[in-house]
């Protein structure tokens, strides 16, 4: 039996589609239990979205944790010095507190992760790959991308005490305002905040935002950052089937990635759909000698994109409980033969709604 | 409608004000001050329409999509911390966020304070800096009856004059922060219509300039 793709809800299309392109780049399937033990998550908060956590105890009076999070479970199964990289994929679904409703959901997240003496080519192919799985999702789509080096190369050499998380947020609500009024009270001097106000507020092609940059950037780790984010951006950009765009306002949980970062948008999503970056922090914490970089795509919020069908079924076939019940079946089957969807009812249902109606009546068969 | 720039403006004198600098801008449509039933207002030619929403709900719209821009107040911006951009500083509707009580109250800091508020994440915030033990108690409305029928010790409130706390045997003692209010976009509006709300916050920066 042919099984047609319009079946599948607007996200299980998706992912069949994900996972074909993940498995042709040579991403292997990483299936996971829905528990973790929850000594994994309590001895790496800091890598968690959020504290919160749904445990419980296991039979043998474990502490067990419904997870949150997918890469840590990854990182955690990592064997390095077995040569080359690992690739792997996963399709799962994480429990989070949501903001937005400040309680618990259940998350279908799809992503990849790549493990290992990385060079700069795995960075490409993983962004690559995001880029690919916007395209797989909707033609209109855009992933924006940065280098944590940059702005944390920059904090490091200003002083902004206990006010650094709330520039951090400035720059990403790119709220340039906000930015030179901490700068202004933290005393920043005048070309670092110059330089913070841009990397928040800055808009152009990626040439015109890395060749700015650069030049306000000067020489030491900030113009390191630039020359690496911009190598990825060229090669990228090169054959991607979306536009690539820098966005140096992109702050990621620096406490979680360290290089390239990058988010990607869908019209018609009002929030990102996919996150991603290098998080060799995380690597290094949870003991491994490598380095990594992976994205999420948060399936949950494209449930939306395809529009609902303008009807339940294609024919609505009616008989009165006396007809011939050969002539019920056999013109059912000839219907759903022909690629309709069918429904057989007695009476028509007060909501459903459907391209045509047939009767099923003595002697034949009648259209509305 | 969904060619169209969708702009949420709050309902009340500062939406009112925030309009007419989208008109001083270009971005016109006049029928938004008439009296009428109608709920969104279209100018095809600009390529924008408005709507009034309740100022607390500006920023969900803009969150979730529903408007591209809007405006809002920076106290709500800081109390629900939606994920949007915060493009600009409009320099209007400013007041402050301060704590308030009796005149004669005095602070015993041996005791639990009893905050009574509208904004329990910004008190919360302000007085978690502090490392001050507190009670908060959420209100919706007339937070200064608060301190009087001394269901609370203080207030953590806007002022604008501080003409009612005054009236009221009330006095500001402490500001939190100043408020104002902000042109703020959704994130994904930002990256499909970058250009043409671009080129609007650029026109109502001018305005807010030539001000200062």
């Amino acid at each position: 039996m042919q099984i047609e793709q319009s079946i599948l809800k607007s996200e299980e299309q998706i992912l069949l589609r994900l996972r074909e392109l993940y498995r042709r780049y040579g991403y292997s399937c990483f299936k996971m239990s829905k528990f973790e033990e929850y000594d994994l998550y309590s001895r790496h908060k800091n890598f968690l979205v959020s504290d919160h956590v749904i445990t419980f105890n296991d039979v043998n009076g474990k502490l067990m944790a419904l997870k949150p999070d997918v890469t840590l479970s990854i990182v955690k199964n990592y064997r390095g010095g077995e040569g080359g990289v690992s690739r792997l994929y996963y399709n799962e679904n994480v429990y989070r507190v949501s903001p937005r409703t400040h309680g618990f959901q259940e998350i279908m997240q799809t992503g990849l992760e790549c493990l290992g003496q990385l060079t700069t080519y795995h960075i490409c192919e993983v962004v690559s790959l995001a880029c690919m799985s916007l395209s797989a999702v909707s033609e209109k789509s855009v992933l924006n991308i940065s280098h944590m080096g940059v702005l944390s190369a920059l904090l490091e050499r200003v002083d902004l005490g206990e006010e650094r998380e709330e520039l951090l947020r400035c720059v990403e609500e790119k709220n340039g305002d906000g930015v030179k009024e901490i700068c202004r009270r933290r005393q920043v001097p005048e070309r670092d905040g110059e330089l913070l106000c841009y990397l928040a507020t800055a808009a152009g092609s990626s040439r015109e935002l890395l060749d700015r940059a650069d030049e306000m950037a000067g020489a030491g780790a900030v113009r390191e950052a630039i020359g690496e984010l911009r190598t990825v951006v060229e090669q990228v950009s090169a054959m991607s089937p979306v536009p690539v765009q820098v966005d140096f306002s992109l702050v990621s949980d620096m406490r979680y990635y360290n290089g390239i970062v990058f988010q990607g948008y869908v019209a018609g999503v009002p929030t990102g759909v996919l996150r991603g970056g290098q998080y060799d922090q995380l690597m290094e914490q949870m003991g491994q000698q490598a380095s990594a970089v992976g994205f999420a795509v948060y399936l949950d919020q494209l449930e939306r994109l395809i529009p609902p069908a303008d009807y339940d079924v294609d024919v609505l076939l009616l008989y009165d409980g006396q007809d011939d019940l050969q002539a019920v079946c056999s013109r059912a089957a000839e219907l759903i033969a022909e690629g309709n969807t069918v429904s057989v009812q007695t009476q028509r249902p007060e909501k459903l709604t459907c391209r045509r109606v047939e009767y099923v009546r003595e002697g034949g068969v009648d259209h509305e | 409608m969904s060619d169209l720039l969708r702009i949420a403006l709050p309902k009340g004198r500062l939406g009112e004000k925030v309009y007419q600098m989208f008109d001083a801008a270009g971005y016109s449509c006049p029928e938004i001050l008439s009296d009428t039933r109608k709920l969104i207002f279209e100018n095809r030619e600009t390529g924008v329409c408005f709507f009034w929403v309740k100022p607390s709900d500006v920023a969900i719209y803009v969150e979730r999509g529903a408007a591209d821009l809007g405006v809002a107040g920076k106290d709500i911006l800081l109390e629900y911390r939606p994920e949007i951009f915060e493009l600009l500083d409009l320099r209007m509707g400013r007041c402050r966020m301060a704590v308030a009580g009796k005149k004669n109250f005095r602070d015993d800091p041996s005791k639990t304070l009893r905050v009574a508020t509208k904004f329990p994440n910004i008190a919360g915030e302000h007085y978690r800096r502090q490392g001050r033990d507190i009670d908060i108690i959420k209100l919706n409305g007339s937070i200064e009856l608060a301190p009087i029928l001394d269901l609370s010790d203080v207030i953590v409130d806007i002022v604008e004059t501080g003409k009612t706390l005054l009236e009221n045997d009330l006095e500001p003692f402490e500001t939190i922060l100043p408020i104002s209010a902000r042109l703020i976009c959704n994130r994904t509006a930002y990256q499909f219509r970058g250009g043409e709300i671009g080129a609007i916050r650029s026109k109502l920066k001018q305005q807010v300039e030539a001000r200062a």
